[in-house]
Formats: C-alpha cells, structure tokens, sequence
C-alpha cells in the first residue's frame, strides 16, 4: 500500500512531465513542483511518489529535495512572502522591511501566520535589484517596496484581495505557482501578458538612448507610451 | 566622448507586446535563422568566433571557440543548455530580457543547435521568477506552433525539442558543471574537470552551456554582420551589452552599451549617483567580483580594463553605494550569503565561509580585535585557488577588496564597539517619502 493515494490525481501531469525529458531523472525537480501543487510542500509521501515515479530510492529524493531551498518541509501558507535582504535590497530598506514585516505578522523567519494564509521568509538577490528593495510574492515581483507597502501588501493579501505584480499578472495561490513552475501553463486568460513588457528601470537605458528621460518607479509602461 | 548607448536587445522593450511572435517578428524576429540555416553549421561557428563574442554569463569565455569544442560526427547526441539561473548578487539582465523579449533567445537556441548540431536544447531557469516562466513557455509554444521548432524546423530536414526547466532555489547551480547535475535530477554540485562538458556534459554528451544574453546576443550578430558588431566595443571585447545599475543611483536600471564604457559615463546617463550624495564603492560584475570606489571611475569596463584594475568584468552588475552605507555590512551580508549558498562539497569553502561569518559578525557588532583582520585575510588565502569552484574565490572577494579599501572603517567599528552608520539613512526612502528615483520626470 502506498502512503500517496491523494496524488495519484497527478498522475497523468507526472507522464507529461517524465516525457520531455531524454532521461527520465531529469524530471525529479519539475516533478517535486508538482507535488506542492497538490500539497502545498514536500511530505513524505510525495518524496514516495516522486521516487516510485522515477524508479528512485526515497533517500535519493530526499538528498536532492533537501538540497534546494524552494522545496518546503512544512505546509507554506497561500502566499510566500519573500523579503529580499540580500546585501544590495538589504541597504536600500530590505531589513526595515523585513523587520516591519515579522513585527505586523507576528512570525520569524519561515513561519505561516496563525490564519495560514501567509509564509514569511527572507530570501536571497532576485535578479531585481534595479528595483530595490524587492519582494516576492509566490515568486512574482513586488518591485520598489518600502515599509508601509508591505504592510498593505500583506493586509490586503490576509483580507482576500486580488493583488497585482508590478510586473506580472494578478497574484495566484502558491499551489498554482508550484504548478506553472512543474512546466505546465498558467490557465488564466491574459496572464502571460499581465504586467505589459517592463517596468520602469528595465527601460530606463532605452528611455535615456531616445533622450528621454526614465520614469521612475510610480509610472507604469503603459503611461509611459 | 561618452559613447552612444546601443539598444540592441533592449530596442523592442517599448513595442506594443514585445514578448509575443507577433510583435518579434515586427522588429525582424526570426530573420536571422533563416539567413543562419542556409549557411553550413561550421560557417555559423565561424562567424561567432569571428565576431569576437565573448560569454556574457561571467567568465568571458570566447563563444565561437566553445561551441567550436563540440565534437562532430561522434555518434552522440548534443545539447545545448542555457544558463537562465541568474543568482549572482547584482545580477538583473537575464531576467528582464526573457521577459520581454524571449523570442530573440528562442531564435539564438535555433541558431546554436544548428550550429553545435544539437537536436534537444534547455532553457535552466532559476525557479524563483514565475513570469520568466510563463512568457517562456508561452513563447515556446508559439515556435512550435509557427514550425520553428520540432521536427523540420522552418522546412529544413533539422529537428530541434526545446524545454523550459525551472530550478528550485540554488545560486550554486548557476555554475555550469552543478547546473548540469542539477538537470539530470541531482543536487547541484560542481563536477570535477576535465572532462569539460563539451566532452562529457549532460547526460555524458558533449553539451554546450551558454548564458542567456551571450545565446540572445547571436541573432543580431548574424542578422547585422561581424563587422557591425566589432564597430562596437574593443578588438578584445567587442560588442554591445547590458549593463545593470542598481542601488544608490538616480535612475537604476538597463543601459546596453558598447563595452568598454565607464562607470562614470554610465552614472552620466543613469542621472547620477542619488542627489546629495557621493559614490562610496561598487561592484563591476556581481558581489564576487572585487569592489572599486571613486577611484575607478574611468575604468574602461570591459574584459580587460576591468581585470587590469584587479577585478573582473563578471556580469556586468554594477552595484552602487554611497557614502552611507556601512562597508562591513555590506561584506558580512555576502559573506552569508555565500556561507549560504556554499553547496558543501569541499572542506575550504563550506568551513571557511561558516568562520568568515562568525568573524564578521562579531565585528560588525565592535567586538573584533585588529588580529581578527589578519585572521579573515587568511582564511580567505585558505580559500582562494584551494575550493573546488568559483563559489569559493568569490567569497573572498568582498572581504579581500574592502579590507583593501576600507581598512579604517573596519577598525572605527572595534574603536567605537559598534557600527558608526545609520542604516536608516541608506534606505530608498530616506530623503523624503519620494526620494531621489522617486519622482517622476
Ligand atoms: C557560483 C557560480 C554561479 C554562476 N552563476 C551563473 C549564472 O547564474 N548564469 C550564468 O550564465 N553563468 C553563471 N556562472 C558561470 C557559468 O559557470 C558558465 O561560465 C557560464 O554559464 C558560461 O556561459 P557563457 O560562456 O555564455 O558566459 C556561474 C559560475 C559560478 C562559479
Ligand atoms: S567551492 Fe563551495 S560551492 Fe564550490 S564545490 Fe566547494 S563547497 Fe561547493
Ligand atoms: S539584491 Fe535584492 S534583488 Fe538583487
């Protein structure tokens, strides 16, 4: 008997997966994102399932899904909050923010609210540093943040709120970004143009080449045009 | 003269939905390959190599002579990797570039595994930017929709697959060998060389691993010739590229600019350093690279201008501090960072970096002694050239470089038994809640 029966749902997602690759192994991270889609982080059975999938040891799965920091041990709450304090983000106000943060939510590092909706986590350089100091929510980017966005941010996540990327569509649950990120496309409408082309500090040489000068952060692209 | 700033892969980013076939194909998307699928593959290597592209993913490396390492007739399957990890501290072109213009990379892919005679390609993407992902995906599937990829690509007897593979949070495996490990399904721990993966690289096939602007930097090249791109930059680091500005600047952001212009030029264009304030120090390419101060200001900032100064052109991530910001923090946040990030595999790097940690923190706090300076410069010596990979040099460099530079400041901190900086006073709101970049033009 396996431990597994509320995953074998994902199944058929699991063969796709399996499929793209030349050898099946390569298919072990793709396939962990699948698993918290389902569960929302890594249990022991989904090192199980991973494993019987893949014709692997579960101390295998367990070395490789130990070894990667986006691979969660505890249930994470709807929404992964990231706090970038790298050192750049960390100067330019990512330890007030992640301060303010733990302080309002009541949570240390790695910890989901009493409500379970949110998980608060420091994290490391984004590739946004041209937007200091940024978040992550679900891993999309809430770029130019400061102390009383996040607040905001956090609130109107806790209060059920449609919130908006700075560059990217509505905000989804965690479970649906763990998907996207196991290869399968997000089944929104309009979500793989939500956020238009680039934000402000994205275009600002190109601004700067037609002599124009960049926006700044409180703009968006399509103001821009 | 400053030179002109050169968009080239940034040209299509204020287009109306750059991201899609559609609007790619407007600014003459997928031209290139055509012109590329009717020449030899070899002429296609040819023509990289005599452009004089250099890898942009840190090291340098001459891209025409790596994809011309791959074996040919050897009976194995080839493969083509790109390197979209983009984790190095500073680092932020990768990113915006698949965002808004993934057909220009998807276009690069084609043309490299039709040169390197590759029939499967990967695009390795850091997990941690799910909208890469999206625009990613959706841009394959439309190239495969348009016959560009699959079997037969654009009517040819060339078959390509192209998947999109999201990581899972590990700086480490932006290094090439651990990337490789990491997408055959392990933990991502370098591998030792040689065999180079050319040779020996996925699946133990010769592989080609190339960053995600040195394969998007080949359509235009073909597209525009050899000689318009060596009219640009240096004879030995010619071309155009992104440079990225982050930190205390008046408008951060992606200038693309032909290599070989300076950091004062660069601010010239960005609006400065933030009003009221001086340049304190920066980083060329990225944490691991040695920080420079006002000193450098003219260094010309390209492979070999930079290197001449004592530091490395990396990935072209300029990181820049004013004259608020505390320098051992900043080094001691690196410095966990690697502690961090270090994949453990050798002993160097995993307990050198632990200690350099220790050490720091404690003189963060005023609690260090002068010896304790003369103890992080040795266990950096224990580091550098003795750890399995770069992980371990670029630990160094941030304490190495600012000791060199900053050696009093280290010192105040044991005078006065604590840190002599404001914090509050280095964040982006500090001059007034729409400080500096903040307001609109
Ligand atoms: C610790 C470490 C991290 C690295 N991270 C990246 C990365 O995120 N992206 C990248 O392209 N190269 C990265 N590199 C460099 C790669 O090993 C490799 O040199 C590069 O991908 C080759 O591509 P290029 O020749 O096109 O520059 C890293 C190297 C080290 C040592
Ligand atoms: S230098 Fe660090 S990251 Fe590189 S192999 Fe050694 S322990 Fe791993
Ligand atoms: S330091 Fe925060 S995104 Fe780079």
């Amino acid at each position: 008997m396996s431990n597994y029966e509320h995953l074998t749902k994902l199944d058929e997602d699991a063969a796709a997966v399996i499929a793209r690759y030349p050898q099946s192994g390569s298919a072990l991270l793709p396939l962990l994102h699948l698993v918290q889609s389902e569960e929302g982080f890594v249990s022991p059975a989904g090192i199980e399932y991973c494993a019987d999938k893949l014709g692997l040891s579960t101390a295998e799965v367990s070395a490789v899904s130990t070894f990667y920091t986006m691979y969660k041990r505890r249930p994470v709450g709807d929404y992964h909050v990231g706090v970038c304090t790298n050192t750049l983000c960390a100067v330019m106000g990512g330890d007030a923010i992640f301060a303010t943060l733990k302080d309002h939510l009541s949570v240390g590092n790695d910890e989901t609210t009493e409500d379970g909706k949110l998980t608060l986590e420091h994290i490391e350089c984004n590739a946004a540093c041209d937007y200091a100091p940024v978040m992550m929510v679900n891993w999309e980017f809430m770029d130019d943040m400061n102390p009383d966005k996040a607040v905001g941010l956090v609130d109107e996540l806790r209060a059920g709120k449609v919130v908006h990327s700075t560059r990217g569509p509505a905000l989804c649950t965690f479970k649906q970004a763990e998907r996207i990120l196991a290869g399968f496309e997000d089944p929104r409408e309009g979500a793989v143009a939500g956020g238009g082309a680039a934000g402000h500090a994205t275009l600002a040489g190109l601004l700067v080449s037609q002599g124009r000068t960049p926006t700044g952060p409180a703009v968006t692209t399509e103001a821009s045009e | 003269m400053a030179p002109e700033l050169t968009p080239v892969l940034s040209r299509g980013w204020l287009d109306s939905e750059p991201w899609t076939l559609a609007g790619y194909q407007r600014r003459d998307g997928y031209t290139a390959v055509k012109q590329a699928l009717r020449m030899h593959p070899d002429e296609v290597i040819q023509l990289v190599k005599d452009s004089g592209l250099r890898g942009r993913g840190g090291a340098g490396f001459p891209t025409g002579m790596k994809w011309g390492f791959i074996p040919q007739n050897d009976g194995k399957p080839h493969y083509l990797v790109v390197n979209a990890d983009e984790s190095e501290p500073g680092t932020c072109k990768d990113i915006p570039f698949m965002m808004a213009d993934p057909h220009e990379l998807v276009e690069g892919v084609i043309i490299a595994c039709y040169a390197i005679r590759a029939s499967h390609a990967f695009i390795y993407v850091r997990g941690e930017v799910l909208h890469v992902l999206r625009r990613l995906q959706a841009a394959v599937s439309e190239a495969y929709a348009a016959g560009y990829l699959g079997k037969g690509v654009f009517g040819t007897d060339f078959d390509l697959e192209l998947t999109v593979h999201g990581g899972a949070g590990a700086y480490i495996c932006g290094e090439e060998t651990a990337l490789l490990d990491s997408l055959e399904g392990k933990r991502g721990q370098p591998r030792l060389r040689p065999p180079f993966p050319a040779v020996a690289g996925l699946y133990a096939s010769p592989t080609c691993v190339n960053n995600v602007e040195s394969i998007g930097s080949v359509p235009a090249i073909v597209r525009n010739g050899v000689d318009w791109f060596k009219g640009m930059g240096s004879e030995k680091s010619p071309g155009f590229t992104l440079y990225s500005l982050s930190g205390h600047v008046k408008y951060p952001g992606q200038y693309e600019a032909p290599l070989g212009i300076t950091l004062r030029e660069l601010l010239d264009y960005a609006g400065g350093v933030r009003p009221g304030h001086r340049l304190k120090f920066w980083t060329p390419g990225g944490s691991s690279t040695p920080m420079f101060t006002e000193e450098q200001l003219d260094v010309p900032l390209d492979y070999e201008g930079v290197g001449a100064a004592g530091s490395m052109l990396g990935t072209k991530a300029l990181q820049i501090f004013d004259e608020t910001t505390c320098v051992v923090r900043a080094a001691l946040r690196w410095t966990e960072f690697y502690a961090h990030e270090s994949c453990g595999k050798c002993t160097p790097c995993r307990e050198g970096t632990y200690w350099l940690v220790q050490i720091l923190k404690r003189m963060e706090k005023g609690e260090g002694t002068e010896e304790d300076l003369g103890k992080l410069l040795d266990l950096c010596d224990n580091i550098v050239g003795k750890a399995f990979c770069a992980l371990g040099d670029g630990a160094a460099a941030p304490i190495q470089s600012s000791l060199k530079y900053f050696r009093d400041e280290y010192l105040e901190h044991f005078e006065r038994g604590g840190c002599p900086f404001d914090p509050s006073l280095s964040t982006a709101w500090a001059d007034g809640p729409l400080s500096f970049a903040r307001t609109s033009a």
